[in-house]
């Protein structure tokens, strides 16, 4: 075997249990998913019968097309939850568990509150609270480390961005102090 | 030969320093983007494709595919080093190569991957090269309603030849073309499915969907698995690799099989994730000594790599003959071009010599150099697994919130792109294959305007599509691929015996 000199490990201590009760099944989601969908193609159908599906003088009018494409998808989607409603067997098979939907969350809720922020402090200012606070908080990393990290990459895309590429983001008070 | 001359031209084009050097920061950002978890070629290039908005075209192509080439044998060293496929086309590679690194000999698993990368891509390339104008010049020819039925033949093959179920596949191409065609009608100019949205009579940007497809949606999923990995850290002596150059010619078939299989799968949908399983089991079925693979047989990891680096090189080629891409990432590749201004498809080869043979010219040098990169940097990029996760998810987050934004400088798209990271998330889970989602959005405008010049110019005769031998023959030839699977069941007999694994269970 390998020589234990030369391994890299690395830990997860906050990795899921794979023993982790089930939040919802797989085939709930996938009725789910087809209903929205379904929804999504009779609201998008309306909508292209509205504008026009049927043949001006020059051609096919500007609803034509899509509303084509409303009616397969829709008629895909009928297809499908039929399949899931008939299917019995798994039907008790996970979406996801409950350890699984806490680690998702913790990286959606954080990537959430940076979208809001962004409107109001600027790209930047909320990256660097993101990183900062993702790595102390999720990761459990040192404070220090998790600062200076996320002063470094923050400032880093600044200067990538705004200064060498000129690819223009949005901005907060702290730049408008700086005089950006 | 008119190709040596304008190949040539193009390696003029690209021997400046500072494209150069940009072919060297796009290899070693791909290289980092295949071996992290959470990030891929796709995602890869997606997220990196802003920082090309201001280059010129031809630059912005060589970094942009650069990232590729590097994202591509990036996925290698984490297949071999540590067992966890950094892309579902290098599953394949770990079946050997993982073994080998147990044994001691992950330098020699690691060398054998980035040379059959090497060799695979390189046909390809070459392909490209030789095939690629003949193709373009003939699909000058082209009207609109040859066209329709080109697209119409890579949404059928879609449907027909994908693994994935059919009715999962139609959803997935049919939500695509309708998001494409949101906003302003480009025929008649009236606007759709704008539901008194004002931001959304832009319509729904390709690249937005892409990222959040893509960036958040693989951060979600990465974020449900154990991210503990244990592994061998290796480097690379001149020896090994020398002792590996030496037995190549002893596997000149496999190369020669995985490199045409590879070119195959490439062009049509079929992808590097199919080329990289069937490079790997025909190599096991021609072999002598059936019982040796999966423990550590170089052979093992020749066959896949050489596949699945064929056909991801090889999908670059409708992209630039016909303006189709063949893979998820070629997609990606073509939202750019329309993002630099250029218009993708066969007038490419006439207006725009300088970016295609510079490209073609990169597809060489990068691969060189990438080479040269990843068997002298490898122990570097091992070290890179050891930074934890929770360093790097919202730094990828925070890459995809700039890149989405700085496409249209929107914060709508910010939003778009988090909803599009949720449906990504989702529909993967629920198993809805995202790659005919991603290449219906890209053509959807182009697919519609050709149908509908069609119908303007044979005053909604259907039969326009029958109308000389051409057109004729593509439209049936996308009808026979749609009812595939019907006619295929004909054919499965042979396809057991293609894939022994598969077929294994009845045996």
């Amino acid at each position: 075997m390998a020589t234990s000199d030369n391994e890299i490990i690395v830990d997860d201590p906050d990795a899921p249990d794979s023993a982790s009760p089930s939040v919802v099944s797989a085939r709930s989601v996938n009725i789910a998913v087809y209903l929205v969908l379904l929804a999504l193609s009779v609201l998008l159908a309306y909508d292209n019968w509205q504008t026009g599906m049927g043949w001006a003088p020059e051609g096919p009018e500007a609803g034509y097309f899509p509303f084509y494409l409303s009616v397969m998808m829709g008629a895909a989607s009928i297809y499908g939850l039929g399949i899931a409603l008939w299917q019995t067997a798994g039907a008790d098979e996970s979406f996801v568990s409950r350890d699984q939907l806490r680690r998702v969350m913790q990286v959606f809720v954080p990537t959430l509150l940076f979208c809001l922020l962004t409107q109001w402090l600027g790209m930047y200012v909320a990256s660097f609270l993101l990183v900062a606070g993702f790595m102390r908080f999720v990761g459990h990393i040192a404070l220090w480390k998790s600062l200076l990290t996320a002063a470094i990459f923050s400032i880093a895309m600044f200067v990538t961005f705004d200064v060498a590429f000129d690819v223009i983001m949005p901005k907060g008070p702290l730049e408008a102090f700086f005089g950006y | 030969m008119e190709a040596f001359g304008l190949l040539f031209h193009g390696f003029t084009v690209l021997l400046t320093g500072k494209t150069l050097v940009l072919m060297v920061v796009g290899l070693v950002l791909g290289i980092f983007v295949g071996v992290l978890p959470g990030l891929g070629g796709p995602n890869g290039v997606a997220i990196l494709l802003p920082l090309t908005f201001t280059m010129d075209p031809t630059s912005a192509i060589v970094m942009l595919s650069c990232i590729y080439w590097g994202a591509l044998f990036g996925g290698a060293i984490t297949s071999i080093l540590f067992n966890i496929p950094g892309e579902a086309w290098s599953v394949a590679t770990t079946f050997d190569g993982y073994p080998m690194a147990q044994q001691g000999r992950a330098a020699e698993a690691l060398t054998a991957a980035f040379t059959s990368s090497f060799i695979g891509s390189l046909t390809a390339v070459l392909l490209i090269t030789f095939l690629a104008p003949g193709i373009a010049s003939f699909a000058l020819r082209f009207g609109p309603p040859e066209f329709f039925a080109v697209y119409l033949l890579t949404f059928c093959s879609f449907v027909g030849l994908g693994r994935e179920d059919k009715h999962k596949t139609i959803i997935s191409m049919a939500l695509g073309l309708l998001l494409a065609g949101v906003g302003m009608d480009t025929v008649s100019g009236t606007l759709r499915m704008t539901f008194g949205l004002n931001e959304l009579l832009r319509g729904i940007n390709f690249l937005v969907a892409v990222i959040g497809l893509f960036g958040i949606s693989e951060i979600l999923l990465t974020m449900e698995e154990r991210l503990a990995l244990r592994g061998h850290a290796a480097s690379i002596s001149l020896r090994v690799v020398l002792k590996v150059w030496r037995e190549l010619p002893r596997y000149t078939m496999t190369l020669v099989r995985s490199s045409v299989i590879g070119c195959w799968l490439g062009i049509t949908p079929g992808g590097a994730i199919a080329a990289s399983f069937m490079g790997y089991n025909l190599a096991k079925r021609f072999s002598k000594d059936k019982e040796s693979f999966g423990k550590g047989r170089i052979e093992g990891v020749f066959a896949p790599e050489t596949a699945a680096h064929a056909s991801g090189t090889a999908a670059l080629l409708p992209m630039l003959a016909l303006g189709i891409p063949g893979s998820g990432t070629a997609a990606i590749l073509l939202g750019g071009l329309m993002v630099w201004g250029l218009n993708p498809g066969p007038l490419l080869f006439v207006e725009h010599k300088d970016f295609v043979w510079g490209l073609i010219a990169s597809m060489y040098l990068g691969n060189v150099v990438g080479l040269v990169i990843v068997l002298t940097t490898v122990p570097i990029f091992a070290a890179i697994l050891r930074v934890p996760f929770a360093a790097i998810a919202p730094m990828i987050v925070v890459s995809c919130a700039i890149g989405a934004f700085a496409i249209q400088n929107a914060m709508f798209d910010i939003w778009l792109m988090l909803l599009f990271g949720v449906v990504g998330y989702v529909f993967k889970k629920v198993g809805i294959p995202l790659a005919p989602f991603t290449l219906a959005l890209v053509l959807g405008s182009r697919t519609e305007d050709a149908f509908r010049l069609s119908m303007i110019g044979a005053e909604g005769d259907l039969r326009v599509f029958w109308s000389n031998w051409l057109v004729g023959s593509i439209t049936t030839l996308a009808i026979v691929l749609l009812f595939w699977p019907a006619i295929g069941a004909v054919l499965t007999r042979a396809r057991t015996l293609l894939w022994p694994a598969r077929g294994g269970s009845a045996a």
